[in-house]
């Protein structure tokens, strides 16, 4: 083992546990005896200055040259490491300003040690890395969500999340063990090898199984999502931002490598045999996600929850993007940045919109859709922001959430010539229709939160005081809306990074 | 001819700065807004001025933008009409919002916004900028009509926003069908590329193309969303509703849906035909018995698109032509039925009940609006002099060449045009001041009613002399229309329905 080929490869990571542990030294040395704001604000300014230097660490060239067989140094890996720092960093802001919860600078270093699970996520190319960094993020989640010990939301939030994510993690790790006994590789590279030589037996299909119910989970996909709206409605406001965003992008990243290695034949796209049948049973994960979702959050008052609904309908078309693009990994002519394009606007749009939610929270609580009544007449900049992230959400052009649905679409049914399987064609055909059926009907939920932030006047027991909008609050708000235009109108600032 | 892009530019540029305007007075985002839309119209006027009428399309920009699509504008005779239109609907539009006192600069910011995506859509040389533009007009419409309209305005505006979103994302899952079968976006090479594929094919994707952009441009059974919205919406947006978003539906279908699937439009052309009739008889009918002014105007723009419907569904040379001189001259009149019935009656009698104006005697109250109305309605039922008579008249003899016996049929639609135009005209303008029973509010006294404004005078006197230009000079449109229908492209929409 090279030592300083390891530090290299896992210097962004580094940074951000040192910054965690700044973030907490800090709090305790300087934080005793001020103000609660004092203390959100400077623990907030160091997470971000953390979070900043592993960003630049991931994209120099010390980290980018290392070369350490469990952690992949490819496109995909850059760009995904590059995407969640950027996503916890405009998370992190809001907790300068708008945390109300105890503790700040606690809350800032679970998000630290969090994204730098993340990230580890992102690159892992081996079964226990991948676990270690799942754990790792999954343990951070936890304790972020249940993270406002003063509500009992949270708490419940924090505990429902905790048992389905404990139990996720362990039929994951029992699918490893398994892919482990059956191909005595805990390599990514080295199972793509193994695999193709391995019949079909009831055996890999359980492996299969699990790992899937782990990933399913992660993603908040339907039948694994209920534990979803809770999270959304209990979790502190920023906490479920993180969860909505640099989690999905980790998990969703994670995932691709795995179709890669566990369906397609090591260095081609061709599908494995052995996997043709279980391709039928993400496809269902698929439908079920985009049903459940887009078709639960129509019935939603609570705009937490309609939110988490409608991220489970958007985990439905990240699975299709995930194949894209776990299917077509080596290939340079599948876009191999869908996926992470998709998730990342995703998620800066979620964070613009869970910023939203805490800022108004702020002031005055921040659940029912009603809670958002004039919201644009309380404060320009939010009801504008809002309006950018649930638009983008929606994916009305020329917002970013617009490119993102319309090119996975395209790629998908272009996917004649990602694989030769004429059946699946089919299955692809018909999934897209109904995503495309169902980004319908999700416009109508998605303006029933419009609707209360710009239309609606409130009624007389609301609120109408006019809402000061923090520094840093306001700053990640304007990050997050001029990115969702300017990648919206103009993809390949974004595309190119990847290329 | 260059310049033509920036009419799209100067809207949104306009919708920014007029948003800005507002936020200090709502003078500023008046006098903005107007001078937005008449630099747009300015740039029309002096390209048309140098326009060249010509078989093809003149490219104005062509430059790479996202992978499967370029950035590709370009017009002909049939965009530069509909330009035109635009550009005069807007200007009018706006000096008929001029009274416009909630929430002024937002009002002006999403008006431009439309208007900036309806230009886009009639200048797109290419389907996926195409579908982006029109994907672009349909949010500002809710938040137009939810925010400023009046009778049951969110039920109108969520009935009319999801009507056009479900109807794109038919057109949205055609163009992605045909693309995958192996039309590429930019339309040149879509119409011939697409004309090869197998007559189901083409009959798949023209139901989902056309229906989809049909639905916008009011073809029965899909039309209700076009009373309610018109109704419901405020007067200057539903000048625009009936004067170009109706448009849009029926651009897309001649542009997209007409040329690139013969095989299929052949297949629908009898179904097509019957439900424009339908419509126009139908609607007619409706509008005859209406109580409320204002949905005799919604039902005579069903009634009228119903021609435009009927001419595509012919696919003559003459009928084309016909139809898109209907839709240019459709947007006039019935912007200027809504501006009279909108603005000067009901925001001054604070009613649109005929049998409460007809106690009123409104010719003598307001003599402008009264004169107004009449050449309205003239033009409206069709009689010659005024726009509507070469429109129609062309539609029907072009009809006549293909099926004697739609002609026959659509030609019933004229008299119930003018009976509820007539009757329309009649009892709210002219009704007798002393017949029938007092009632609270009108008390059969003679209130003073606020003089007609400026404002209201000069967009009124605009939409009138373009109507009285084009009645007795249609080949001034006419000669641009006619030779952008020899078009290789567009030709094959007229040979398509020779075969």
């Amino acid at each position: 083992m090279n030592y300083s080929a390891l530090l290299k490869a896992f210097m962004p990571e580094a940074i951000l546990v040192f910054g965690a542990l700044l973030v907490l030294t800090h709090d305790l040395l300087g934080g005793r005896g001020r103000s609660h704001e004092y203390r959100a604000k400077i623990a907030a300014a160091l997470g971000v200055v953390a979070v900043c230097i592993a960003g630049w660490m991931a994209t120099t060239e010390f980290t980018l040259g290392a070369t350490v067989d469990f952690l992949a140094n490819d496109k995909l890996a850059f760009g995904a490491r590059l995407a969640i720092l950027t996503l916890s960093g405009l998370t992190v802001l809001f907790i300068g300003g708008t945390s109300k919860v105890k503790n700040p600078a606690e809350h800032v270093a679970l998000m630290l040690f969090a994204s730098s699970g993340f990230t580890l996520m992102a690159a892992a190319q081996n079964l226990l890395v991948a676990f270690l960094a799942f754990e790792l993020s999954s343990l951070s989640l936890y304790i972020l969500a249940g993270f406002d010990k003063t509500r009992r939301d949270s708490a419940e939030a924090g505990l429902k999340y905790f048992l389905f994510g404990g139990m996720a993690a362990a039929f994951m790790l029992f699918g490893f063990s398994l892919i482990y006994g059956l191909t005595g590789e805990i390599s990514l590279a080295g199972i793509a090898a193994k695999l193709p030589q391995i019949p079909l037996s009831p055996l890999l299909i359980v492996a299969f199984v699990m790992i899937f119910v782990g990933f399913g989970y992660k993603a908040a996909a339907a039948p694994f999502h209920l534990w979803a709206p809770d999270a959304y409605q209990g979790a502190p406001a920023t906490s479920a931002a993180l969860i909505a965003s640099a989690s999905k992008v980790a998990g969703f990243v994670l995932l691709a490598r795995f179709l890669a290695a566990l369906l397609t034949k090591a260095g081609s796209i061709e599908i494995i045999g052995a996997s043709k049948g279980w391709l039928g049973i993400f496809g269902a994960l698929v439908i079920v996600s985009l049903l459940l979702g887009n078709i639960g959050a129509l019935a939603q008052s609570n705009v937490r929850r309609l939110l988490a609904y409608s991220a489970i309908g958007h985990a439905g078309v990240m699975l299709l993007a995930a194949l894209v693009t776990g299917v077509g990994l080596e290939l340079p002519e599948v876009r191999n940045n869908l996926l992470l394009y998709y998730v990342f606007t995703y998620g800066i749009a979620s964070v613009g919109a869970f910023g939203v939610i805490a800022v108004v929270e702020n002031n005055g609580g921040c659940q029912q859709l009603s809670d958002l009544a004039s919201l644009s007449k309380r404060s320009p900049l939010l009801g504008i922001s809002l309006m950018v992230s649930i638009l983008s959400l929606a994916g009305i052009p020329p917002l970013a959430g617009f490119y993102a649905k319309f090119s996975v679409f395209e790629t998908l049914l272009r996917r004649s010539s990602i694989a030769s399987a004429q059946s699946l064609d089919n299955v692809i055909f018909w999934l897209v229709m109904l995503a495309i059926a169902m980004s319908a009907i999700a416009l109508y939920y998605y303006l029933q939160i419009l609707k209360q932030a710009l239309v609606v006047s409130p009624d007389k027991d609301q609120p109408t005081t006019p809402i000061r909008v923090p520094f840093m609050a306001a700053v990640s708000l304007l990050l997050c809306m001029i990115t969702l235009i300017a990648v919206g109108v103009y993809p390949d600032l974004l595309m190119n990074l990847l290329k | 001819m260059n310049l033509l892009p920036w009419t799209i530019y100067i809207s949104f540029i306009g919708a920014f700065l007029a948003w800005l305007g507002g936020t200090r007075s709502a003078g500023l985002a008046r006098w903005t807004a107007l001078l937005a839309a008449l630099g747009s119209l300015g740039v029309t006027l002096s390209a048309a001025v140098q326009f060249q009428p010509a078989a093809a399309a003149q490219t104005l920009v062509n430059i790479p933008w996202v992978p499967f699509a370029n950035y590709h504008l370009a017009v002909d005779g049939i965009s530069l009409t509909l330009v035109l239109l635009t550009g005069i609907a807007a200007t009018a539009g706006i000096l008929f919002s001029w009274n416009i006192e909630k929430r002024t600069g937002e009002f002006f910011a999403l008006f431009l916004a439309l208007i900036g995506g309806v230009y886009g859509v009639f200048m797109s040389a290419d389907a996926f900028l195409l579908f982006v533009f029109y994907e672009i007009a349909i949010v500002p419409k809710y938040f137009l009509v939810a925010i400023w309209g009046s009778t049951n305005r969110e039920y109108g505006a969520m009935k009319l926003v999801l009507y056009s979103f479900a109807g794109s994302a038919l057109v949205m899952a055609g163009l992605l069908w045909a693309h995958a079968a192996g039309a590429s976006f930019d339309m040149a090479n879509f119409v011939e590329s697409a004309r090869t594929f197998t007559a189901w094919q083409q009959i798949g994707m023209f139901a989902l193309i056309f229906t989809g952009f049909a639905v916008l441009a009011g073809m029965f059974p899909f039309h209700t969303w076009a009373p309610t919205g018109h109704v419901a919406a405020p007067t200057g947006a539903s000048m625009l509703l009936a004067g170009v978003v109706m448009k849009l539906g029926a651009y897309g279908c001649l542009r997209v849906a007409l040329p690139a699937f013969p095989e299929g439009f052949l297949f629908f052309q009898n179904i097509i035909a019957g439900l424009a009739i339908i419509g126009i008889i139908y609607a007619g009918l409706i509008a005859l018995v209406q109580s409320d002014f204002k949905f005799i105007i919604g039902y005579s723009s069903v009634s009228h698109m119903g021609f435009v419907l009927l001419g595509l569904a012919a696919a003559t040379h003459q009928a084309l032509s016909g139809a898109v001189l209907q839709m240019f001259s459709h947007g006039v009149i019935a912007g200027l039925l809504f501006a009279v019935v909108g603005r000067m009656v009901y925001e001054r009698t604070h009613t649109r009940e005929l049998a409460y104006l007809k106690k009123m005697p409104l010719h003598r109250l307001l003599p402008f609006a009264a004169f107004v109305f009449v050449l309205a309605g003239m033009a409206s039922m069709g009689m010659p002099g005024f726009s509507g008579f070469p429109a129609e008249f062309s539609i029907l003899i072009g009809t006549w060449q293909h099926s004697p016996g739609w002609a026959l049929l659509a030609t019933l639609g004229i008299p119930i045009s003018a009976a509820f135009t007539l009757r329309a005209v009649h009892v709210s303008f002219f009704g007798k001041a002393d017949i029938g029973a007092t009632t609270p509010d009108t008390d059969n006294e003679v209130h003073p009613l606020p003089p007609i404004t400026w404002p209201e005078k000069a967009g009124a006197c605009l939409l009138l002399l373009v109507i009285i230009l084009i009645g007795l000079w249609p080949s001034l449109l006419l000669d641009w229309i006619r030779p952008a229908l020899e078009s290789p492209l567009m030709r094959i929409a007229i040979n398509g329905a020779a075969q």
